[in-house]
């Protein structure tokens, strides 16, 4: 009964979000005074009503879970008896069905956020911002509700469900998803703001101030999702690496490189009036890229832990979709960006073009990363063979060109609005600058080794904390209150450069070694060593599994037992590796188990890492995230 | 004019920067496709000697040798095999009869050297590039069957 209503309110929710991207859009078009306001009053309770509608389906398929339905085709496929509570409830997005109700779920959500939290807009414009978001939603509701529903019935029931993927029973899973759907999501209501811009044609200071916090919040979400992904993948995969320019991964990147430019292209568009239309084609570019990812993602084109179907119909109404909306939104562009003034004149030195420069950098390095990621399934659709772009490309395209993006962020934040002068900006930073260089040179020693790339990677990392830091203590001995959106720009700077040292660190100084271990081998990796003490038989609540007792010790003393163990789940016959890590501040040791060699079982694989600064990962992003929140919650945005 | 000359003069050399940027980005692009070959493909000599390219199929039986940290197996698509060596910690999924993808260079021995053996998420998933290797030969017998 419960996943009929489910389905039922599903059905309720389009009708209800066909009324809010229809109506309140006619009531900006009619002559008549009183309808306008009639039809444009109905955007908001809209909003709020699909929400609720959608969160009623929601719970529905939550329920269906907790409860162990069985008979609801979309629960025995991703669940299981055996599983625990809380991975019951993160598998209702475990799967395509159900992942697509949590993309409806938010991008619901976000509208009611706007619907709430938008008192100073005025009624037109909430009106045109609503209903791009109700059409978009009606987009999505339909594509489940046509494709993917997942409250489809099996007959008969099954006895047990099949259970969710042992890769994704972790707490990673859990957040991870709803993270960087939000960002994704997110994009969606940049994207809205864009267009009821345009179809405004207001184009101006306005609509940037409004449009920015909901952009930095997206932003914020997009940058915290693709950290959790990295590092689920880093300890549940057990390679050890954490990026791996996987088409996936690539997905999320996208968006992430436009965003990065909208939040700062937006600003000038605030501040300067200048850059609107290149701001709107960003805008436009990252909700349309959001969508390539969901379709990469969802379609079954690309084959991974995130793949669950290959139903083609799937994959071309998303292609459609994607269609309608880049050409509907590019198309309302050309017809109204004559009509898009010029800003403020800008000098050929001055923060405008700094940032203007970086903007196009990071759109040249997200076509550099598009091009890697679709040219393979094109030449495959075409059938003209069969080709990959490893990891090789992404490193040697992007490094070069975010170098230069990462160097630019210091005199970019010290320039002068309109016109600057380098022999200023260098005067300032001569100091930083010179301490930068001094650290690039002489730390790879101390670190294990000089190499041209720890070297510059440690430039840059310095050049832009340093700076960052000399921002700070310029500010802090002028007089006057200073607005959180500075602290939010140097926190997330700043984080920048912890995440730059991150990985300048483990590409150059980690140590890999792949053993064979018996109990009471030893492995060594200078200071540490690594001795198997004892392997045994555990059993959690839906797997069996083999557990290695890692003793790490430093010097004669001992500093942590490590666990990794090889798992078995019952309900499939896939193995798992789960990682043994000791993380500290400056480093992590990283243990994971191959495969036992004989038959025995005494002597397994191994492999054992050293792994300097990853810890140093994790901290930029969040360094990152927290810089977004504080910008977002500036006093500005809430008048 | 003289601002106007200069405007000119960095907007050329911002065009420039771009196309740089665009010839270096393709021309990375064109150094590292990793095209796909089948083994049936690799015996009648189409896969290039001495540049990274992929090679898929199934996993021979009982042709997997461990000597040390190093592995040998064979990769097969029921019409040709292909010898593989392999060095490292092979993916949780790799089985004998399982689907396979290794990347790495053909010797001049005819023995494919894989730096990367592929590993995926799932156990019922076959790799779309071994899938097709071994939907190339089945259509290759049934040609062959055909014929008088």
């Amino acid at each position: 009964m419960i996943p009929e209503l489910g389905h039922f309110a599903l059905i309720l929710a389009t009708i209800v979000a066909l009324i809010q991207g229809v109506l309140p859009l006619t009531g900006t078009f009619v002559p008549s005074r009183t309808l306008q306001v009639t039809l444009q009053t109905l955007a908001r309770p809209m909003a709020i009503l699909q929400c609720a509608l959608v969160a009623c389906a929601f719970a529905a398929l939550a329920t269906a879970f907790l409860t162990n339905d069985f008979s609801v085709t979309y629960v025995a496929q991703h669940s299981n008896s055996l599983l625990p509570k809380p991975y019951q409830f993160a598998a209702v997005w475990g799967g395509h069905e159900g992942s697509l109700l949590l993309w409806v779920l938010l991008l619901a959500v976000w509208s009611m956020a706007v619907a709430l939290f938008s008192k100073s807009l005025p009624l037109d414009m909430v009106a045109r911002v609503l209903s791009v978001l109700g059409l978009i939603s009606v987009g999505f509701l339909l594509f489940i509700l046509t494709t993917s529903s997942p409250f489809e019935r099996l007959l008969p029931a099954a006895l047990d469900g099949r259970d969710l993927n042992p890769l994704l029973q972790d707490p990673g899973l859990v957040i991870h998803p709803p993270m960087l759907y939000m960002g994704y999501v997110g994009m969606s209501v940049a994207f809205a703001f864009a267009v009821a811009a345009l179809l405004s044609g207001r184009l101006d200071a306005a609509w940037a101030r409004w449009s920015r916090p909901w952009t930095v919040i997206a932003w914020t979400f997009l940058t915290f999702g693709i950290g959790l992904g990295s590092w689920w993948a880093y300890y549940e995969l057990g390679w050890g690496g954490w990026w791996f320019w996987d088409p996936v991964e690539n997905a999320s990147l996208m968006p992430w490189l436009v965003a990065t430019a909208l939040i700062h292209s937006l600003m000038v568009t605030e501040k300067r009036g200048s850059f609107k239309a290149w701001t709107v084609l960003l805008a436009i570019a990252a909700f349309s890229l959001s969508l390539l990812g969901t379709f990469l993602v969802r379609s079954g084109v690309l084959t991974s832990v995130h793949a669950f179907a290959s139903d083609p119909k799937r994959g071309v109404f998303i292609l459609i979709f994607l269609a309608v909306v880049v050409g509907a939104s590019l198309s309302l562009f050309a017809w109204r960006a004559p009509r898009v003034t010029l800003g403020g004149r800008m000098e050929l030195v001055s923060r405008e073009s700094f940032l203007l420069a970086n903007s196009v950098l990071l759109v040249v390095a997200t076509g550099a990363v598009l091009l890697g990621t679709i040219y393979p399934l094109i030449i495959d659709a075409l059938n003209m063979g069969k080709l990959s772009v490893g990891p090789p490309y992404f490193n040697a395209v992007f490094a070069p060109l975010l170098v230069p993006t990462v160097f630019l962020m210091v005199p970019g934040s010290i320039a002068r609005w309109r016109e600057a002068k380098l022999s200023e900006i260098a005067h300032t930073l001569r100091y930083s600058g010179l301490a930068a260089v001094v650290l690039a040179v002489g730390l790879p020693f101390v670190l294990g080794g000089w190499s041209f790339g720890a070297m510059l990677g440690i430039f840059l990392s310095a050049w832009v904390g340093l700076g960052t830091l000399l921002q700070v203590v310029t500010r802090l001995r002028k007089p006057g209150r200073i607005g959180l959106s500075f602290w939010g720009q140097h926190t997330a700077h700043f984080g920048m450069a912890v995440l730059v040292m991150g990985v300048t660190g483990v590409n150059s100084y980690e140590v890999e070694r792949d053993v064979r271990m018996h109990v009471n081998d030893v492995v060594t990796i200078a200071p540490y060593s690594f001795q198997l003490k004892s392997l045994s038989e555990v059993t959690g609540p839906n797997y069996k599994a083999v557990r290695a007792d890692v003793e790490v010790k430093r010097g004669s003393e001992v500093i942590d037992i490590l666990q990794p163990e090889k798992r078995r789940y019952f309900s499939s016959a896939m193995p798992m590796t789960e990682a043994g890590i000791d993380s500290g501040f400056m480093r992590d040791l990283y243990v994971s188990l191959g495969e036992p060699l004989d038959d025995a079982r005494t002597e397994w694989s191994m492999r054992v890492y050293y792994k300097p600064f990853v810890p140093w990962l994790w901290g930029g992003v969040l360094l990152m995230v927290l810089g977004g929140l504080l910008a977002a919650l500036d006093r500005r945005y809430r008048t | 004019m003289k601002a106007r000359t200069r405007r000119f003069i960095w907007i050329a050399v911002g065009v420039l920067v771009l196309c740089a940027a665009a010839a270096f980005v393709l021309n990375a692009f064109q150094s590292n496709l990793v095209f796909f070959f089948t083994p049936t493909q690799v015996s009648k000599g189409e896969a290039p000697k001495g540049r990274t390219f992929r090679a898929g199929g199934m996993v021979k039986e009982n042709s997997l040798v461990r000597d040390g940290n190093a592995v040998r197996f064979v990769i097969t698509d029921t019409l040709q095999e292909m010898p593989v060596t392999y060095v490292g910690l092979l993916p949780d999924l790799f089985k004998e009869g399982k689907g396979v993808v290794a990347q790495g260079k053909l010797g001049e021995d005819g023995i494919f050297v894989a730096s990367e053996v592929l590993a995926k998420h799932d156990e019922n998933y076959m790799p779309p590039e071994a899938k097709h290797a071994m939907d190339q030969a089945a259509a290759a017998k049934a040609a062959q069957s055909l014929k008088p």
